[in-house]
């Protein structure tokens, strides 16, 4: 088995999903950070809609009133994107409102100094 | 008391009850004592973080590690757009061929989200709700959550937008924006007859909201969207989903036969409850767009 060739959607995905994870933990800066959880997300809808692909077959709506599954490409994965969608706007907006307090009580956006300023105010 | 007794002897003895072992701290401290020098304990996670290059090092490691793997993984899936893939089954057979006849939506994605799986886009509906709620609980502006100096930015912010003029945003918004929401709407209604739906039309709609409250500051949004009407429209709309979806499952798995009429696949009232769960996702998700651009600039809807 040696499909690297035509599997190169699901190859580009992999990588970018390394490129998110590695954005999640080299960056220091908070927002860089959900940037690249938002790079790897990206990278799982890119996989999911490689699946569902098929190779000359039109998209599942009916046309020409062809009832047939072998005209139209796989539905599912659209559905399962369309989940993913959702939560990871959810996810997002979520932690950059918490992104947002921390910026408003420490006046930093950088994980470290927050970290010391938190530990800092422990030790009061 | 013999100090040259056997470990074993203190230990029958103190079983019995006779004597306490009197070296027992000693013996305890000295057992401790032995320190297991290893690598180990250098290279704790507290050393690695303290060490920016060491941290980058690995993590790029660990990274392209992962890469290599997933690749390898890609390298036996199975061929790109092939027809007899395994995840081309039965199931995708199942709503293609008989997704018209059972739900009436010609589009079978929306067919499939709204009727097969409607309960989970109704966990969809309302994870969205929860994350708008969670950022209403964080940013809203209320008294434990008030500062002098973000009120007075605000209350600048609010003099520029009602006295500044922005002729060509303030014209180009009140030219486009009707036709945003329009579009918006006609994708939503047709949810079930062409590509789109509940999601992508309310996400048009709150581009279009969001392009008014930009152009024409925020209190004139406030003068006909309020918190008061955005947490009645996204209730309501799931309340009505929940209805809706309770009525045909009550219905569907008692065979009462009261099913909501398919009508003719095409026609724009068909399909049954798949219209109504549009306008009612198309709806939640417009005033949660609008809800997070209006709650992280200015604190308020």
């Amino acid at each position: 088995m040696n499909h690297l060739g035509t599997n190169f959607y699901e190859a580009v995905s992999v990588i970018l999903f390394g490129i998110g994870f590695m954005n999640l933990l080299l960056q220091n800066n908070l927002i860089k950070k959900f940037i690249g959880l938002n790079i790897m997300d990206t990278a799982v809808y890119l996989f999911l809609a490689a699946q569902g692909y098929i190779f000359g077959r039109v998209a599942p709506i009916l046309t020409d009133g062809v009832i047939d599954a072998s005209y139209y490409v796989n539905p599912i994965p659209a559905g399962l994107v369309l989940t993913g969608i959702v939560v990871s706007v959810s996810v997002t907006a979520f932690s950059l409102a918490l992104v947002q307090r921390l910026y408003k009580h420490y006046g930093s956006l950088n994980m470290d100094e927050i970290m010391q300023l938190s530990r800092e105010e422990e030790g009061e | 008391m013999d100090e040259k007794k056997s470990f074993l002897k203190h230990l029958e003895a103190w079983v019995d009850g006779e004597e306490v072992i009197l070296d027992a701290d000693k013996y305890i401290s000295t057992r401790t004592k032995k320190e297991k020098r290893s690598w180990r304990h250098h290279f704790t996670i507290q050393y690695v973080k303290e060490n920016k290059k060491l941290y980058g090092i690995l993590s790029i490691g660990i990274s392209v590690l992962f890469i290599a793997i997933m690749l390898s993984v890609v390298n036996s899936l199975p061929e790109y757009g092939n027809a007899h893939n395994p995840a081309n089954n039965e199931v995708m057979e199942r709503y293609l061929e008989s997704g018209i006849e059972e739900t009436g939506a010609i589009n079978f994605v929306a067919g499939m989200i709204l009727d097969y799986r409607a309960f989970d886009t109704f966990g969809e509906s309302n994870v969205l709700f929860l994350a708008v709620m969670c950022v209403v609980l964080l940013l809203k502006k209320d008294k434990n959550n008030y500062s002098e100096q973000e009120e007075q930015e605000i209350q600048e912010d609010d003099y520029f937008d009602t006295n500044e003029k922005h002729p060509i945003l303030q014209i180009g918004a009140k030219l486009i924006t009707p036709l945003v929401i329009l579009y918006g709407i006609y994708v939503i209604l047709n949810g079930h007859l062409s590509p789109g739906g509940g999601f992508s039309g309310g996400t048009i709609i709150g581009a279009g909201l969001i392009l008014y409250a930009s152009a024409y500051g925020q209190k004139k949004m406030q003068s006909f969207f309020t918190f008061r009407t955005f947490t009645k429209i996204c209730v309501s709309g799931l309340l009505t989903y929940c209805a809706c979806k309770s009525y045909s499952f009550f219905t569907g798995a008692n065979h009462v036969g009261y099913e909501i009429p398919k009508g003719i696949a095409g026609n724009i009232l068909s399909s049954g409850f798949i219209l109504p769960l549009n306008i009612c996702v198309g709806l939640i998700v417009a005033c949660t767009m609008y809800g997070f651009y209006a709650l992280f600039t200015k604190g308020d809807i």
